[in-house]
Order: structure tokens, then C-alpha cells, then sequence
């Protein structure tokens, strides 16, 4: 499939869902979805697409908590970026490590460093060192 | 006469954290059940530095410094994915010659880090001579490295929009010579050791790592490529000067230990082929045109990657029109790699354990950036990371008496 | 001759701690064991037990978690021991002082006996700083 197949592929499936999508550079995709849709567009794109996860990158803004989870689809060189944002009062999603190995680490590290929760996560254990910082406390978070 | 009732030991083998082979400090607890590994954790902690928060109060071009020092051998795929991705922010394209030096840069990386595996893994299975050879070989590349950039490792070479240093044509005779030996003895080490019956025995089918397991797992670089599948940033989302030169993506189809050094020794000639490519590649831009200006960053998100001797090295970056990162995400390839320990240590006995862990080249520190822990617990028999070495290099030296008494 | 200057002529146990690095030092360490520099024809090897060593030698910045290993580690060595802070981590923090798990430098854990600058520093100025330190500590 060429990058735009994918890209209206992409809208067809997740019709309903998609709160913004941008194909910012030639290989370049960003999709806002709703969090709900989130374990069904990662079956979709690992499934269907055969999509390699790189890895995902959380962040704090005024909107909340923000992630997004970068899919590659190596035969064109497509970078899908995945974007949700979750409230700050309740930054919770359903985890993909029941989907796949490759998100178990990142979504422990995103928990340890954001205090955002992954519902569901199979061995939510600690990844991050004790000793280092203190309990209850999230280095990367802004406040 | 009553049923004897098999006991079950569960001994835990910790590797490491300070041993003097495996530098990085971290530690592996091997959960056997006698001969055998029934499972492995993962422990460590002692290399978190807190890198992505630091970058966030540094410039752009201070990022740079910072990056580099994620990870010593993979020193110049960091700060090559992070220019990658501050030029998609920025939008500009790097002129051809920065494109030729970076990717020649690169490359000699991929050579000095691979020529270091194959040396560790040769001390691991007990070739000693295999680990003072690949070393020395080294050097010469370490060489190069000083005089194009002044150091021998952590080379600072890379700005947004070029390079911070050109390297000027009259350079290229010298580069071409130790490239020349470099071959020859790369191709001296592919024949002593991947014709070896006892590395045979020692490494196929140990430590083997199925299709499966790397989709799964999301593997990357050598290690991927062992197995067959077949990714390489450098063909899949091009970038540089691999686009402009003549080269092939290594792989075996096996997946065990002796595959993944066959492909990292293949892939070594193959990066020697695409410098010399460079090295034409460069003759015929300017000298000193090697960068585009870049005055200032706009607002926005951007993703860059590169191929480093370990498999994609990924950088995300969201900027707001400052000179400082707003959010910089690193991910490593070996946070990818490392987790596969569990599929390749398992089930194999703990004299293979050591050179199945060696097989993913795993760069703890470009790992650790974000740190791990658990606390250390001693229980039962506990055999240290030097005997487990030993046990490995044993091993050998049993394999080849036996092989040398057959008729 | 005393004890102490007898056992520093002979020749020196190294013990190599890594800390938190990116693993140049540690890299560089090692060339020293390689053909080109060969430390060990100064009678100069590693060894994998404080225990056994004469100089403790410091590489990477310490993080909180470090910091216990570090001290744990420097009550087991035998007294007399040299310390050595080896590259600009070892020596101030480096590039990663700032980092908000840093728990050194070096010499506010243990009391350092030399400092080897650079980043990394080479197997030459590695070499060149334990003979300066071996010959300051036998009088020289």
C-alpha cells in the first residue's frame, strides 16, 4: 500500500474516531483519536498493516497529558504517530502490552515518570530506580 | 522403598553488576533449574543520569553534547537522529557533502562498534586471541576518528543543518589505506572464526531468536535482520547519503548466535564499501560547503531516526519557538532488544548463557537513560559473574578436546 | 623499603567501578589491555574483586543508587588503596551534574587519590596518570 492507501485506509476504519489527522511531511502521519479507540486502531495497525512499534513518547501540556505512540510501516517508510490526550485530573488508557511485548517497557516508564495509568497492564512493576527519587513522585511532570 | 522425590533447586546466577568484561552495570538474575535457565530478570538502576530532562534546560546545540554521551560506542547515532529530527522540524535539507561526511561518520562507527562485539564475544566463548585481535584492528579506526574530528570517541560532529567539520579531500588517501587493512583483517577474522567447527558448536543454534519473537518483541538492527526480517533505517526511510551510494542490507535466516556475527562481520565490509563510496562522493562536492544556516526553530513536533550499529535509534522532539527542546524522547534500540533475553536465555544451559546474552549487543547505557531497579536479593548457591564467564569459556576448551580426539 | 612501597613497586591490581556512564572510560580501560598500549607489560591488570586490588578506579558519574555500591565497595577494599576519578564524570559530574539523580562527584563519596580529566580520556593520559600516581605515592 502507498502512504496515501494508508492514509485513507486509516479514515475509513477509525471514521468517528479521529479528532485530527495530518500527513505533516511526505512520510510523516499524525492522527488524534479518541482514547477509547486506542487497543483497536493498535490491533489494526499491527494486524493489518504488519505496523513495527518504535516506541511512545509522553508529554505534559495545558490540554493534559499527552502520548503518542509511533508506528512504523517499514516497507514505505511511514512513521504513523498515534496521539491521544488524556485528562490531567484522570490521565488513564487501556494498555497494548496484552497486544504486544514491545509496549510493555514504555508504558511502565510512562507511568513512573508521568503517574499516567495503563489499565490492564499485565506487570505493572517498578522500572525506574528506587533510591533515585522519591515515592509518589514523577520526575518529568511539570508541577 | 519408598518414591524418591525430585527436588527442584532454583538457584539464582547473577551476572554482574561489576564485572570486568561486561562493563555496563547491571545485572542479570538467572533463575536455573539445575544445568538449565528456567527464566531471567532483569535488574539494574546504577546508570539512570536523567538525560531527557536534562536536554529540556539545554540549546539545541548544546543537545547535541548532551546526546552524544547517551551511549560511547553508539556515540554518533544519537546526535545523527537527533539532527534528523530537528530538520524536519525545521524543514531543511542538509547540502550534499555534510551528507557524505555524515554518513561516512556513521559508518566508521559501525565498524569500530562491531569489530568491539566481535571481540567481546570472542573473549566470552574463551578465544582470547579472537578479542586482542578484533581490538587492535580497531584502533586504526579510532585513529581516523581523531584525526577527522579530534577524538576518538564522541566525535561532535553533527549541528542542525551540516557538520560542525569538514573532512577535506587531501584526508581521503590516509582513510582509504586503514580501510584497506581493515578489510583484509576483517576478512582474516571471517575466516578463522566463522569457519571454526568449535564456534559452530558453541554458537548455532544457541540463543536463537525466531520471526515471531522479533515482531513481537519490535527487535532491531543485527539482531532483526539474524532472524530474517529484514529492517534497516537506512533503506527503509532513507536518509543522508545512503540514498546516494551502492549497498545491500545483510541477513541470515537462523537467528541464533553465529548468524547475528555473520551478519555483523558481512555488514562491516558492506560499510566499508559504502565510505569508499562516500570518499567518491565527496571529491565531487566543494570542499566546505557543510551546512545549511539555520537561524531559528519553529513550533512543532518532529520524529528522527537512524541506523545505528544496534538497530534504529529513535529521537522525538517537540519544540515552541525557543532554543530549547520542549519535550526530547530517546529511545535506544536496545530498551527493544534487551527484553528478548527472555526468549533467547531461556531453556539454554548456563555455560551458553553468557554468549547468548552477548549475541543482542545490548548497550545497557543507551538503555539505562531512564533507569531500572529492583533490589538485590542473595539467595542459595550463587555463582558470580567471573565463574559464569569461566563456565562459558570452559565449555569451549571441553568442545575442542573432544573435536581434536576424534579420528 | 616499606610494605606499602614494596607492594606499589611491584605492580598494580586495578579494579575498574562503572558507574553511572555512557561506557567511553570503560571502553578505554579495556583498550589499554589491547596490543597497542598493553598495560600489561607494566605488570598493571584488571581484576574482578576489590579484594584483590590496589587501585580503585572510578569511571561515570554517580547517581543516587551508585552511591551505596561506591561506599560499599570502598569499605571492602584493602587499606591501602588508591583511588583514581577517571574522566570529566569521575572527575565533576560531567556533562551530567546537572541530572537530577547525581549524588557526586566522586571525591564527596571517597577521598580521591588522582583525577584523570577528558572525555574520554586516552589510554596514554589513562597510562600517564597511575605511573605519575605509583611514582608520587613511592616518593619519586
Amino acid at each position: 500500500m502507498t502512504v496515501a492507501e494508508i492514509k485513507q485506509d486509516i479514515k475509513a476504519k477509525w471514521s468517528g474516531k479521529i479528532r485530527e489527522m495530518n500527513l505533516k511531511r511526505e512520510k510523516r502521519l499524525f492522527v488524534t483519536i479518541d482514547p477509547d479507540l486506542l487497543p483497536e486502531a493498535a490491533k489494526y495497525l499491527f494486524d493489518d498493516l504488519k505496523c513495527r512499534f518504535i516506541t511512545a513518547s509522553a508529554l505534559q501540556s495545558k490540554r493534559g497529558f499527552e502520548i503518542y505512540y509511533h508506528f512504523s510501516v517499514d516497507v514505505v517508510g511511514l512513521i504513523i504517530n498515534v496521539h491521544v490526550v488524556l485528562p490531567e485530573s484522570k490521565p488513564e488508557v487501556e494498555s497494548l502490552a496484552n497486544i504486544s511485548m514491545a509496549t510493555n517497557w514504555i508504558e511502565r516508564e510512562m507511568h513512573e515518570l508521568f503517574g499516567i495509568t495503563f489499565l490492564h497492564h499485565p506487570n505493572m512493576e517498578k522500572l525506574i530506580p528506587e533510591g533515585n527519587w522519591e515515592e509518589g513522585e514523577y520526575p518529568l511532570r511539570k508541577n | 522403598m519408598g518414591k524418591e522425590t525430585k527436588k527442584t533447586v532454583n538457584t539464582i546466577i547473577p551476572i554482574g553488576p561489576y564485572h570486568p568484561l561486561q562493563e555496563e552495570p547491571e545485572l542479570f538474575k538467572l533463575y536455573c533449574d539445575g544445568e538449565s535457565v528456567k527464566d531471567v530478570e532483569w535488574v539494574t538502576g546504577y546508570n539512570h543520569r536523567g538525560i531527557e530532562k536534562l536536554s529540556e534546560s539545554k540549546t539545541f546545540d548544546q543537545v547535541f553534547f548532551l546526546v552524544e554521551r547517551v551511549c560511547g560506542i553508539c556515540s554518533t547515532s544519537h546526535p545523527f537522529a537527533f539532527a534528523n529530527c530537528m530538520e524536519e522540524i525545521a524543514g531543511v535539507e542538509v547540502p550534499d557533502r555534510a551528507k557524505y561526511i555524515r554518513s561516512i561518520i556513521g559508518e566508521l562507527e559501525r565498524i569500530h562498534s562491531h569489530l568491539l562485539w566481535v571481540g567481546l564475544a570472542g573473549h566470552f566463548l574463551g578465544y582470547n586471541t579472537v578479542f586482542m585481535w578484533a581490538w587492535k584492528y580497531r584502533e586504526p579506526v579510532l585513529d581516523l576518528f581523531e584525526m577527522i574530528s579530534g577524538n576518538r570517541n564522541s566525535y561532535a560532529m553533527f549541528k542542525i543543518g551540516g557538520v560542525r567539520r569538514d573532512i577535506e579531500n587531501d584526508k581521503i588517501p590516509r582513510m582509504k589505506e586503514v580501510l584497506d587493512t581493515v578489510k583484509s583483517k576483517t576478512n582474516m577474522l571471517i575466516g578463522a572464526v566463522l569457519d571454526d567447527p568449535v564456534i559452530h558448536a558453541r554458537t548455532k543454534g544457541v540463543g536463537v531468536l525466531t520471526k515471531e519473537d522479533i515482531i513481537n518483541y519490535g527487535v532491531l538492527g543485527p539482531a532483526a535482520r539474524a532472524s530474517g526480517v529484514p529492517i534497516d533505517v537506512r533503506r527503509d526511510d532513507p536518509y543522508a547519503a545512503y540514498p546516494l551510494v551502492d549497498w545491500k542490507v545483510i541477513t541470515a535466516e537462523e537467528g541464533d548466535v553465529f548468524a547475528k556475527a555473520k551478519v555483523r562481520l558481512l555488514e562491516l565490509l558492506e560499510s566499508i564499501s559504502i565510505i569508499e563510496q562516500c570518499f567518491e562522493g565527496l571529491k565531487k562536492e566543494p570542499e566546505g560547503a557543510i551546512e545549511t544556516i539555520v537561524k531559528e526553530i519553529p513550533a512543532g513536533i518532529g520524529t528522527g531516526r537512524a541506523e545505528a550499529p544496534r538497530g534504529e535509534v529513535f529521537h522525538f522532539v517537540e519544540t515552541d519557538g525557543s532554543n530549547y527542546p520542549k519535550r526530547h524522547k530517546i529511545r535506544a534500540p536496545s530498551y527493544m532488544n534487551i527484553p528478548t533475553f527472555k526468549r533467547s536465555c531461556v531453556g539454554q544451559s548456563i555455560s551458553d548463557a553468557t554468549i547468548a546474552l552477548a549475541a543482542v549487543d545490548p548497550c545497557y547505557c543507551c538503555t539505562e537513560r531512564m533507569g531500572f531497579a529492583y533490589d538485590y536479593e542473595t539467595k542459595d548457591k550463587i555463582l558470580d559473574g567471573k565463574e559464569l564467564l569461566k563456565l562459558g569459556q570452559d565449555k569451549t576448551k571441553t568442545l575442542r578436546a573432544k573435536m581434536e580426539q576424534k579420528p | 623499603m616499606s610494605f606499602k612501597e614494596h607492594i606499589f613497586k611491584k605492580s598494580l591490581w586495578l579494579f575498574h567501578y562503572g558507574g553511572a556512564s555512557c561506557n567511553n572510560c570503560d571502553i578505554e580501560i579495556l583498550d589499554c589491555l589491547t596490543p597497542r598500549y598493553d598495560v600489561e607489560r607494566f605488570g598493571i591488570k584488571l581484576v574482578g574483586s576489590i579484594r584483590h586490588a590496589d587501585v580503585l578506579l572510578v569511571t561515570g558519574s554517580i547517581n543516587k543508587k551508585d552511591k551505596e555500591r561506591l561506599l560499599e565497595i570502598y569499605k571492602q577494599a584493602p587499606k591501602p588503596i588508591l583511588v583514581v576519578a577517571m574522566g570529566a564524570c569521575g572527575c565533576t559530574g560531567g556533562i551530567f551534574a546537572e541530572g537530577n539523580t547525581f549524588a557526586g562527584p566522586v571525591d564527596k563519596i571517597i577521598p580521591v587519590d588522582a583525577y584523570i580529566p577528558g572525555c574520554p580520556p586516552k589510554p596514554e593520559a589513562i597510562l600517564a596518570g597511575i605511573i605519575k600516581l605509583v611514582n608520587r605515592s613511592n616518593g619519586k
